[in-house]
């Protein structure tokens, strides 16, 4: 392949949009040749400036395989932020390290986890769910009962409805794309289709709601319709191959593809049919969000379309002006992404982003973006729109209707408010220092 | 084959018959009562749907508040280290404003069953129905929403109006059963 490309000339990539943004398609067909045309990298005189000599570690046996894999001593930075470093008893969160992650899926070890009363040490063997409620016969299903019923696996992100709190602070918190928007993850769950179970139980016509219940501590417990139970719910019961980590349910999950995180029960222990929902604490209160008119969202459901780039952004270093390609994630509970655009000028030009394949319905989509950075100030911005025709809101349009905090959020772990599916925006000066910026 | 067949057929004629679902699924679930789930089937609805026999009155929640609640919710559920009970400013003051009980919660019924289920946080569900209804008016009646004198049991409880019930909407109407 380096022969062949040595003998042809490649034209330099069209700039689609301002500030050096480059046409999407180089970058996918190209490959190798993309690279070289643009960094003036020749693959014929490829050579290292030095003669090269075996390292240190090239010389001697490594250590010998360990039962469990852990990441290489170099990555021990990429670990979630802790909300309660002092273990406070009280709600603790983990965030995911977006800004150090790549790919589509979150490493179970780096999935985001809120627990409001801590993570229960579940015996895989004494745990029990039970179906009662509106329905022709109540049943009780053990673990390995469930293990025994055909399974499905599907990729999706599960999002906490206060995800990117502190993108309501009336002034952009500088923190990371960890700290603003890790309460997000996505993962390839496995499970028993909700609609296998309620079809044993039978369902009575009356049922419009089913309450879901953990066997944690508090018993926390969110209502569903039954249609989404019907639709595409899952006992999850692995996550990305392995059982589910404690603090994402063990031992298994209600998972609601697309819908608000905490309605994805953890530590799951019953359903219950009902006719009305229960206007449980969690949704008659924590995860319903006030207005500007001072009324309030309850049952939001869905996590809307949403995107933000995590490279280049705070936190990350840029090392000159040159190559670099912008990435992120994108994602809706409405389906698919179907076009991300990318700009590089605060607004002014937008180009389109390429989308890895495969992309799927209810999970990330990491979209990439070739990108020549001349070394003056820009202002990276992402938008996605969904199959449904849903497009992510402009922060104006977006803060107009949904309203910003009246004084600047401090701590970036705090709650001002929920479902900001709205833009991020990161801007760099002349000194290749990222900051959050509102564009 | 030649015998399997007919047998299919006959059993999808039969599950017609019956109007039953013909899906093969595995049926390892184990039969129980409501009876059997009664100790975990605590929600407590709006309508009152839930709410166990018991009573309790402010008085009453008084004593067990200092006995039980004051360590984590402060004097008088004024709060500290942990939420605040009482009191709360209007929710226009901005989409930042601290939900309360009195500025917020739609139900009575929320604060029966979040007290039942969760409370003491430390030690959850070692308080008697007695005591929950008990508590649950004296956090009423410390937010002005009943009086004094008021009985909390299943009948009353459903009945007082949170001031606040008619703040709330879905965000997708047509997504709403």
């Amino acid at each position: 392949m380096s022969n062949d490309l040595s003998n042809k000339t490649w034209e330099a990539p069209a700039v689609v949009a301002g500030n050096g943004l480059l046409d999407r398609r180089a970058f996918l067909n190209g490959g190798a040749a993309f690279a070289a045309a643009l960094t003036g990298y020749s693959l014929v005189k490829s050579a290292a400036a030095e003669p090269l000599v075996d390292d240190p570690w090239s010389r001697e046996t490594g250590t010998v395989t360990p039962a469990l894999q852990t990441p290489s001593r170099f990555e021990k930075h990429v670990v979630r932020t802790l909300s309660n470093p002092k273990n406070e008893t009280r709600t603790s969160h983990g965030r995911t390290p977006h800004h150090l992650l790549s790919g589509t899926f979150t490493p179970n070890s780096l999935h985001f986890t809120i627990n409001h009363s801590g993570i229960p040490d579940i015996d895989p063997g004494q745990h029990r769910l039970v179906i009662h409620g509106l329905v022709k016969q109540p049943l009780a299903f053990t673990v390995e009962s469930l293990l025994r019923y055909p399974l499905v696996s599907r990729m999706s992100f599960v999002e906490c409805g206060g995800n990117s709190a502190p993108m309501f602070s009336i002034e952009p918190v500088q923190a990371t794309a960890q700290a603003l928007h890790g309460l997000v993850s996505c993962s390839e769950w496995t499970g028993v289709r909700l609609s296998t179970l309620l079809e044993e139980t039978g369902i009575d016509p009356k049922a419009k709601w089913f309450i879901a219940e953990g066997a944690d501590s508090l018993a926390l417990s969110r209502s569903v319709p039954v249609k989404k139970a019907l639709d595409d719910a899952i006992i999850a019961l692995y996550q990305n191959g392995e059982r589910l980590m404690p603090g994402n349910g063990y031992p298994m999950r209600l998972l609601l593809p697309g819908w608000e995180g905490n309605m994805n029960v953890k530590f799951l222990r019953r359903i219950k049919l009902t006719e009305e929902p229960a206007m449980s604490y969690y949704e008659g209160r924590t995860y319903s969000q006030i207005l500007p008119n001072g009324k309030a969202y309850r049952f939001y459901f869905l996590q809307e379309v949403k995107s933000f780039i995590t490279h280049p952004s705070f936190g990350l270093k840029m090392n000159g002006p040159g190559y670099y390609e912008i990435s992120g994630v994108a994602y809706s509970g409405n389906g698919r992404i179907v076009k991300v655009m990318i700009s590089a000028d605060g607004g002014k030009s937008w180009g389109e982003a390429a989308l890895q394949e495969p992309v799927l319905s209810k999970a990330f989509t990491r979209f990439r973006m070739p990108w020549r950075w001349d070394g003056g100030p820009v202002v990276l911005l992402s938008r996605a729109w969904d199959e449904t025709a849903n497009v992510q809101p402009l922060r104006a349009e977006f803060v107009a209707s949904r309203g910003q905090t009246r004084k600047p959020v401090t701590n970036p772990l705090g709650f001002p408010n929920q479902h900001y599916n709205s833009i991020t925006s990161w801007g760099i000066d002349r000194n290749g220092e990222i900051k959050h910026v509102y564009a | 084959m030649s015998t399997l067949k007919p047998m299919l057929f006959l059993a999808l004629a039969l599950a017609f018959v019956a109007g039953e679902s013909v899906a093969q699924t595995p049926r390892l679930g184990k039969p129980v009562s409501e009876a059997d789930i009664a100790a975990w089937d605590i929600s407590a609805m709006p309508d009152g749907t839930g709410l166990p026999p018991g009573s309790g009155t402010p008085a009453q929640g008084a004593k067990i508040y200092v006995e039980k609640c004051i360590s984590c919710h402060g004097e008088n559920g004024t709060g500290k280290p942990f939420a605040a009970l009482v009191g709360g400013t209007p929710l226009t003051n901005g989409i930042e404003t601290p939900k309360t009980i009195a500025n917020f919660w739609g139900y009575s019924t929320i604060v029966f069953d979040f007290i039942r289920r969760a409370m003491p946080f430390q030690q959850p569900r070692t308080l008697t129905n007695d005591e929950v209804y008990a508590l649950t008016a004296y956090i009423l009646a410390l937010n002005k929403i009943i009086d004094d004198k008021d009985v909390m049991n299943a009948e009353t409880l459903p009945k007082v109006k949170m001031p606040n019930r008619d703040g709330f909407m879905p965000r997708f109407p047509a997504m709403m059963p």
